[in-house]
């Protein structure tokens, strides 16, 4: 697939597009404003994130209870400004507005509050994680397991899903889980081990990747950036509800959350 | 096609000096060079360090020495650079480890020429608004993205690392020429040190290096002039 910008000239192009224009001039060598640019679809944003109130507080469960001292803004968040797909560049919202009223919340919360007593070794966990990583004598590798986990994700739960994609999905990242246990590091290196932070990585990697692939299946309907091929319909009889996602062990519980409508009906983008 | 790295590796838990290391890699000429280094660090040996993030020439994270200049790794196409590729980590700054340095008293620097906004006006009602015109006046140096392949390529910062370098003079220059900005004073006599905009000797290095094509030394040319005036 081509898109076409020749109509918008090389003025325009490089005054108003100017890091776009760049990097087709750099990595394709085309110029845009002579010939048409060759696309196909990427991971941009994320829609979905750590449910928050307006205040940018961490909300726990479906009756918005906040998680005291815990706050949210930005990409990471889903304060739902947005609905179920972020229109172009309006993500700069969460962090200008969102990020600014955590911020002032967060400044009178520590004022009337002190610290609580921590649990005796609270590093242990993360020092236990990154231990097994650094003895493991396995004969998988991170970045084998990544492209493939990228790979999955990308046939599979990308921008048109179906009922059997999603599932094969799921039995890959179980597979892949279950791989992952099995890594071993070829740096043993203790400062800037890059190949220990890919690692990290990729083990919350495969566990949002979990989150997604699964409330997908559940969600038998097509709204915003999700798009079922074999329900291509929006549900709001059934699914105007939020998907809350919880760790269980090696499972996931879903919850959901119901959507409170204000001032604006979720409606069909028509362009 | 194949191609060779050559790479001044450095472990500072096991190695007393760096050393070249080379590596052969199956690469498409289109490829750019990060592409390169990410198939040796995944495919061939994982103790490769090195910083990138986007890859795409916006983070700044991925300056090094390639073929004796500056360039961002994911800014460079294997086909434009041949099958010999040797690559240093930039210069003037002490290296942690393999192609990463210190990049602190680097952004030590940028911090000095205070890099925000300062306006002591009430809060206005609205937007600052600002001409077109009054935009273009530093347009180019708001391009920077601080990835120090300037500041690491010129002599007068290797001959005293003091020198605050191209790149903070580069960010003075965004804040000094912004309307909106009442900070120009302050800013304009922290640059104006012989540590400062005096140890530029025009060698031009600097916008040979910089990766987002930024006229450097008009830039620095320009602070030098509004100084001038200032004083006269
Ligand atoms: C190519 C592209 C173009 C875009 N264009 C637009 C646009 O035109 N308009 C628009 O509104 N939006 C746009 N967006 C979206 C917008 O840029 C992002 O949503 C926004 O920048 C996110 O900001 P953030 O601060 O929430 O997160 P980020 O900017 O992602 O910041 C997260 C920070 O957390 C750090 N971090 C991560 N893990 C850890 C850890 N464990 N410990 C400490 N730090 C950590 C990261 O290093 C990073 O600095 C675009 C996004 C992309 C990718
Ligand atoms: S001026 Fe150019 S080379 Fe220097 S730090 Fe900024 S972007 Fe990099
Ligand atoms: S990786 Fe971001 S500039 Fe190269």
């Amino acid at each position: 697939m081509h898109l076409d910008l020749t109509h918008l000239g090389k003025k325009v192009l490089d005054e108003k597009l100017p890091d776009i224009t760049d990097f087709v001039r750099t990595y394709l060598g085309i110029d845009p404003s002579v010939n048409p640019v060759p696309i196909q679809p990427t991971a941009h944003y994320t829609m979905g994130g750590i449910p928050t109130d307006v205040d940018g507080r961490v909300i726990m469960d479906e009756k918005n209870t906040p998680l005291p001292g815990l706050y949210a803004a930005g990409e990471c968040a889903t304060v739902s400004v947005h609905g179920a797909n972020r229109l172009g560049t309006n993500s700069l919202v969460d962090l200008v507005v969102f990020g600014r009223r955590s911020g002032k919340h967060a400044a009178l919360y520590v004022k009337n509050t002190d610290f609580i007593p921590l649990p005796k070794k609270p590093e242990d966990g993360i020092q236990a994680t990154i231990s097994d990583l650094y003895s493991g004598t396995g004969t998988e590798s991170v970045a084998k397991i990544r492209l493939e986990l990228q790979n999955d994700m990308m046939d599979n739960a990308s921008v048109y899903r179906n009922q059997k994609m999603l599932i094969n999905a799921k039995n890959k990242l179980l597979e892949l889980k279950k791989r992952y246990k099995n890594i071993a590091l070829g740096d043993k290196s203790k400062q800037f081990n890059m190949e220990l932070f890919e690692a990290l990585e990729l083990g919350f990697l495969l566990e949002l990747a979990s989150v997604l692939v699964e409330s997908a299946v559940n969600r038998t309907e097509s709204r915003g950036a999700h798009y079922r091929e074999d329900f291509s319909k929006r549900d709001d009889t059934n699914w105007l509800k939020h998907t809350l996602a919880y760790k269980a062990g090696d499972k996931i519980d879903f919850r959901y959350k119901p959507v409170v409508i204000t001032k604006y009906l979720p409606k069909e983008r028509k362009y | 096609m194949k191609v060779t790295y050559k790479i001044l590796r450095f472990d500072p838990e096991k190695d007393k000096k760096p050393y070249f290391k080379d590596y052969d890699v199956e690469v498409e000429p289109t490829d750019r060079i990060l592409d390169g280094l990410n198939i040796i660090k995944w495919y061939q040996d994982s103790t490769l360090s090195y910083r990138r993030s986007c890859a795409h020439g916006i983070c700044g994270s991925d300056a090094m020495e390639i073929n004796g200049v500056n360039k961002l790794a994911c800014k460079v196409l294997i086909q434009n650079v041949g099958s010999h590729i040797t690559i240093k980590p930039i210069r003037g700054l002490r290296v942690i480890k393999d192609l990463i340095v210190d990049m602190e008293p680097f952004f030590e620097k940028y911090r000095s020429i205070k890099p925000y906004l300062i306006n002591d006006d009430s809060l206005p009602t609205h937007e600052r608004l600002q001409s077109v015109e009054d935009r273009e006046i530093f347009d180019d140096t708001t391009k920077c993205i601080l990835c120090a392949s300037c500041t690491s390529s010129c002599p007068s910062f290797w001959w005293n690392s003091m020198y605050l370098g191209p790149s903070a003079l580069v960010q003075a220059h965004r804040f000094i020429f912004d309307s909106r900005d009442h900070g120009a004073d302050e800013r304009l006599e922290i640059v104006n040190d012989l540590n400062g905009i005096w140890r530029c000797r025009t060698i031009f290095n600097c916008v040979d290096a910089c990766p987002r094509e930024i006229k450097i030394t008009k830039a620095i040319e320009e602070l030098k002039r509004a100084l001038l005036h200032k004083h006269l």
